[in-house]
């Protein structure tokens, strides 16, 4: 009790010390800013009093962002030299679940997460259990209403579509939608990045391939017989799918998202072509999100608005993932036009998603009998 | 892969170099020293076994919410996730029985070879191949018996390919070769030390009284080996139980394995807020462990009775 207490108290001694540090603007001057709890940059009186704020605590703490994934390593250089802040990037190849994981077992570190960038069923998860602070960045209009929560506890990023992507030296005839993967010349060729009952993509490749074959958001189960299918054909291979499997040739076929296929395979591999299948085109974003116990929480928050200006998204973009604002940056003419057309051609309807529900009752049937479809 | 490493696993499974409890009594002056001796170890085990098992075993009977549940085990128990333990358990019972005889075979072909300079080799590279696993390891495999791989287009410029022939490296058959690949040499370096303690005597005189050479293995060689056989076969199994990474690799999901399915619920970003089934499935393996070592120290008493 006695510890709490002057935890408690040092904790406001720390704020006020803090607070003064800072430099209180006017308008806000009396009521010290608690960054913790700011909603908006409007809370430390603009942008030029969150930076100030941001850079007194110095560093941030980022996760799971391996850098060469979407540009990250560009963005998290680019940021830091911008502010002078400091990044530590902690576990780059881990998954949504392990961020969670350590947003609860790290609380109360300096060296917890203060940022989050994850799937959008673990952000909703989180927001749930109140790992989240809610904050709104000053490009909060240009997310799409279905891509963020009201409340601002989570907000989309960036995304793609699931995609097909081949070696054009080894795949002589181009497949352009998952009926063509059926064809016995792609024997042994397809596989998809991992397990769908783990790895996201591999998830939304048999959603897509759902919506391919008479499926829906609502119903998941063609998605799942159509890689019973393929597997039944020969043409599956249930190996994760990566870039030495493709340089040991075993998978000259990969599904997975557009930017990922970009980034991590058309490098290595100049012969790398990405298609969105013609009769499956499902999207998906990651989500932002701040830990409601950052222990850098302006330099969190301004984290998200550098990611959410002009030059955030559009160093994602070059990074061949869609940023969420793409669509308002096209119509202002923000966007980086060579990086807009050096993405995989989109399908021109507009994007929807599945709602949660959806989600949940298609990830908890992908579970059940992804195994007994492929293996029996 | 074992935590365990070769030089433990070997004192785990010779039972010949077990601690005696027929001790002296006058060694209980040195209890308390020996107690200090092995404090590190306790709270070694405390802390990174007890602990973690501990907390597993709570975290299973509750919901997300924190309150008390049998939720978890009723999912683990049932549909995909049984059928998991029923592959897991199929799996390592081939990967640590076929592994175990062959391991016992080669290692007993080396000690009786006269060459000193094989018997180095062979235990050097049983030490590195058995510590080999994990994505390397499969994806060794994809390069050479994969549908491209090396090895198989050998075969198929021989004409056979071993592919059209029932052959698939995705399956349970291919991960149970991929895990003989590791679980071979371990058990040859698990059982070298009890094939050593087989005294040249022994064979002596029982050829000496008449037995031939089956008999001498029936009736000597083979019960002074058996309780250190069923060591190294527990080992294994327990090892072939707990791979994760290597199968995952090779199979993304296709074969219903439980650590796999552990790490959907802990690991993924697929399944979210479902830690504690996974935990509920973590006790299903420890309590798997558990009944299997009962078994063991049973066969083990009768087996080893007469050695006291």
């Amino acid at each position: 009790m006695k510890v709490r207490l002057r935890a408690a108290l040092t904790s406001v001694a720390a704020l006020t010390v803090g607070a003064a540090l800072t430099g209180i603007t006017p308008s806000t001057a009396g009521a010290a800013v608690n960054p913790s709890t700011a909603k908006s940059a409007a809370a430390f009186g603009g942008m030029a009093g969150l930076i100030k704020a941001a850079q007194k605590e110095g560093t941030l703490n980022v996760i799971t962002l391996p850098a060469d994934w979407a540009n990250y390593g560009t963005i998290i250089n680019d940021f830091s030299k911008k502010y002078g802040i400091k990044i530590n990037s902690e576990n780059p190849d881990g998954t949504s679940a392990e961020e969670i994981t350590a947003v609860t077992t790290e609380k109360g570190q300096s060296r917890a997460p203060d940022v989050l960038d994850l799937g959008t069923s673990f952000a909703i998860s989180a927001a749930s259990q109140g790992l989240l602070a809610p904050y709104k960045v000053q490009s909060w209009n240009d997310i799409p209403a279905t891509a963020k929560d009201a409340n601002g506890d989570w907000f989309d990023d960036y995304g793609g579509y699931v995609s097909i992507g081949y070696n054009s030296k080894v795949v002589k005839v181009p497949p352009t939608s998952f009926k063509d993967l059926l064809k016995p010349i792609y024997k042994n060729q397809v596989a998809l990045n991992g397990n769908p009952t783990q790895a996201g993509a591999a998830f939304a490749a048999v959603y897509a391939a759902a919506l391919a074959n008479g499926g829906s958001f609502g119903n998941i189960a063609p998605g799942i017989n159509y890689f019973k299918k393929l597997s039944a054909e020969g043409n599956f291979v249930p190996v994760t799918g990566s870039e030495s499997t493709v340089e040991s040739g075993q998978t000259p076929i990969l599904i997975w998202w557009d930017y990922l296929e970009e980034s991590e395979v058309a490098q290595k591999f100049p012969g790398w072509k990405v298609v969105i299948p013609s009769d499956g085109h499902y999207a998906a974003y990651y989500s932002q999100a701040i830990s409601a116990t950052a222990p850098d929480p302006a330099a969190a928050r301004l984290w998200e608005e550098y990611l959410y200006s002009t030059t955030g998204q559009n160093l994602w973009l070059q990074g061949s993932a869609r940023p969420i604002e793409l669509a308002t940056m096209v119509k202002d003419g923000t966007a980086n036009k060579a990086a807009v057309a050096a993405l995989p051609k989109a399908p021109s309807s507009t994007i929807t998603f599945p709602s949660v529900a959806q989600t949940t009752a298609a990830e908890n049937l992908v579970s059940q009998d992804w195994a007994s479809a492929i293996g029996g | 892969m074992s935590l365990v490493g070769p030089r433990d696993a070997a004192i785990i499974a010779d039972p010949a170099r077990w601690p005696d409890p027929a001790l002296p009594k006058r060694r209980t002056r040195h209890a308390f020293a020996a107690s200090v001796g092995i404090l590190p170890f306790g709270i070694y085990t405390t802390l990174f076994l007890l602990v973690p098992a501990g907390a597993v075993a709570v975290e299973a009977f509750r919901s997300p919410t924190g309150h008390w549940t049998w939720a978890n085990i009723a999912t683990a128990t049932h549909g995909v996730y049984l059928n998991g333990f029923e592959s897991s358990i199929e799996l390592s019972v081939i990967t640590s029985i076929i592994p175990g005889i062959l391991g016992l075979i080669v290692a007993n072909a080396v000690l009786t070879s006269r060459g000193r300079m094989l018997r180095r080799i062979v235990s050097t590279a049983s030490g590195v191949f058995a510590q080999f696993g994990g994505v390397p390891l499969a994806f060794l495999f994809i390069a050479t018996l994969g549908t491209t791989g090396l090895v198989t287009d050998w075969l198929k410029a021989l004409g056979f390919d071993p592919w059209d022939h029932g052959f698939d490296l995705y399956k349970l058959l291919g991960v149970a070769i991929v895990y003989t690949y590791f679980q071979l040499p371990l058990m040859v370096l698990v059982i070298t030390p009890a094939l050593e303690g087989l005294r040249p005597a022994w064979r002596e005189a029982a050829s000496g009284l008449g037995a031939r050479g089956w008999q001498y293995w029936r009736y000597v060689g083979g019960p002074v080996l058996f309780p250190s056989f069923l060591g190294g076969v527990l080992l294994l199994f327990g090892g072939s139980l707990s791979a994760y990474a290597t199968a995952e690799a090779l199979t993304s999901g296709s074969i219903a394995l439980s650590p796999i399915q552990i790490g959907d619920f802990l690991n993924g970003n697929v399944i979210a807020g479902q830690q504690n089934v996974g935990k509920a499935i973590g006790l299903g393996m420890v309590v798997i462990i558990a009944v299997v070592m009962v078994f063991y120290v049973l066969l083990q008493r009768r087996a080893s009775r007469w050695l006291r």
